[in-house]
């Protein structure tokens, strides 16, 4: 339990007056796959934006507490280089339209206007799309617009761009809500290989997918981190009366 | 009771007749102005005519060069001018649609597109004409761009007021500054829309006789001095046109010609770009 990639202290958030997100309090470690569910408006987007910052960039939106990443509190540092430090997958596949396939993927480089060679781009493109799973499906069409995939590849596609950058920590909000069966099965299984060199924070509105992908699920309700335990025990035994509730289907 | 629908479909076959009839009434004056001028000017055109500067009256032959080329120029410098604070000003209204400044902003430019054209003119004789005591081409080119802007303005906004929102967050949860997103990824994704507005707002200034009427006012020569009076399109067209001489009525059916091959081409361009350069979202 020592060193936690992610720390979060008394961590509050707000929309203008609504408070969303109220004093959680988790501590993640290092290449572990944390699910973070909930029923819809739960808060448990918005805890995630708050991690890299995106919350706020929201007009009206605040947020009190600390985040630690690395036992640095993200509210000291530069926005931008925390979000450059922590990588994040959306709900919908969103590549660079653009770009190419190959573009997307070192466009955390390029954007950012880091000069790296044509060698050293075509390493992080190929170690990128083949963790993403991409490669031998894309390894001929690298200079077609990323936006001719399917809408599983363009997942992983944008998988692939997370981690070009080398994150030690990648946010996923809803990777696979807007996927098709097929799809979401490929991206879930990706999970499993990412784990090795990355810790992952999956928000999720199914069920069976945190229990089917993470080590240890927060469960979140009305803005509270109810119960954050192993996967297993919570969907077996949870402590709390509410996420008994929420298993089981008694309310979502 | 039973609808009578034989009676209900005749009135649905009168009813589409009619509208047919007026889609196809509507294209008939212009392609009679078209074939018109063509047919007045295309035999105007000839070397001469695209390379030499108007002859003195009573002379033959002259043509219209140092209105191709002061058009060229007034239209450059209103680019110049327009392009670039048309497209902040766009970014801007499209970034931030809540803003009292944007409001503001927006209603201005509004209004400035419906400001009569000779109006822009007289403003800019009085500012950039009367204290200098010279018609200017960089006047004429100021009243232009003035003219362009509203155009420029409302084509960036609409279109970056479409692209995604998930296309900025994807760039941002990159760790890219608010200024290279902008740059790189919001108008770059929102180009033809942009470079259709541009071209659109040419199209729309290359044919204004009523602000150059007191700006770049015309010159019978070859000039290239932004500081000096200088010839356009419309205002040789305005002087032959309205000359007692038949000669130079046919030079203005010339000019006319030429004329309208720029504009015709520019709105050919534009549509090309649209649907060329779309990026698919």
């Amino acid at each position: 339990m020592e060193n936690p990639i992610v720390k979060a202290e008394n961590y509050n958030s707000y929309f203008g007056d609504n408070h969303v997100v109220k004093d959680v309090n988790i501590s993640i470690n290092k290449n572990e796959v944390i699910a973070v569910m909930g029923p819809s408006g739960c808060g448990k987007t918005t805890f995630l934006r708050g991690i890299n910052r995106m919350h706020e960039l929201i007009p009206g939106a605040t947020s009190k507490g600390k985040i630690l990443l690395d036992g640095q509190n993200v509210f000291d540092m530069n926005a931008i280089y925390v979000r450059y430090k922590i990588g994040m997958v959306f709900q919908r596949p969103n590549p660079f339209p653009n770009l190419s396939i190959y573009e997307n993927v070192v466009a955390g480089y390029m954007l950012n206007g880091l000069k790296i060679s044509k060698a050293e781009k075509d390493v992080i493109v190929e170690r990128s799309l083949t963790s993403a799973a991409l490669w031998k499906e894309v390894k001929d069409s690298l200079h077609k617009k990323g936006t001719f995939l399917s809408g599983g590849q363009q997942q992983r596609l944008c998988i692939a761009r997370a981690i070009a950058m080398q994150p030690e920590l990648i946010l996923f909000d809803e990777p696979t809500s807007a996927l098709d069966p097929i799809s979401t099965s490929s991206v879930e299984a990706l999970f499993h290989e990412l784990k090795a060199n990355y810790t992952l924070i999956i928000v999720t509105h199914n069920m069976q997918q945190a229990a089917r992908v993470s080590d240890r699920t927060a469960f979140f309700y009305m803005g509270e981190l109810v119960e954050f335990d192993d996967t297993k025990q919570m969907f077996t035994a949870p402590k709390d009366e509410r996420t008994q509730n929420y298993i089981t289907g008694r309310f979502s | 009771m039973e609808p009578r629908i034989g009676f209900r479909n005749t009135k649905s076959a009168i009813f589409k007749g009619v509208v047919i009839f007026f889609a196809f009434a509507v294209t008939i004056p212009l392609i009679i102005v078209l074939l018109y001028i063509i047919k007045q000017g295309i035999g105007q055109v000839n070397w001469t005519f695209l390379t030499h500067i108007p002859a003195p009256a009573g002379e033959k032959g002259g043509g219209i060069i140092n209105a191709l080329a002061g058009s060229f120029i007034l239209v450059m410098v209103a680019s110049v001018i327009a392009i670039p604070l048309g497209i902040l000003a766009g970014i801007y209204l499209s970034e931030n649609p809540r803003t009292k400044l944007a409001y503001y902003s927006g209603l201005c430019v509004d209004i400035l597109q419906g400001i009569p054209s000779i109006v822009v003119g007289i403003v800019f004789y009085l500012w950039l004409v009367k204290p200098f005591h010279s018609f200017s081409a960089l006047s004429g080119a100021i009243a232009l761009a003035v003219m362009m802007l509203p155009i420029v303005i409302r084509a960036t906004e609409q279109t970056l007021l479409l692209l995604p929102p998930s296309l900025k967050e994807a760039a941002l949860s990159l760790g890219v500054p608010y200024h290279r997103v902008i740059l790189k990824v919001i108008v770059p994704c929102g180009f033809s829309g942009i470079l259709s507005g541009i071209t659109l707002s040419i199209a729309r200034v290359i044919g204004e006789t009523a602000p150059l009427l007191f700006t770049a006012f015309g010159s019978m020569f070859l000039s290239t001095s932004l500081v000096k009076p200088i010839e356009s399109l419309p205002h040789i067209i305005y002087n032959y046109a309205t000359s007692p001489y038949d000669d130079w009525h046919d030079l203005a059916w010339g000019a006319s010609f030429i004329l309208l091959v720029f504009v015709l081409t520019l709105n050919i361009v534009t549509k090309v770009i649209t649907r060329k350069w779309k990026i698919q979202l």
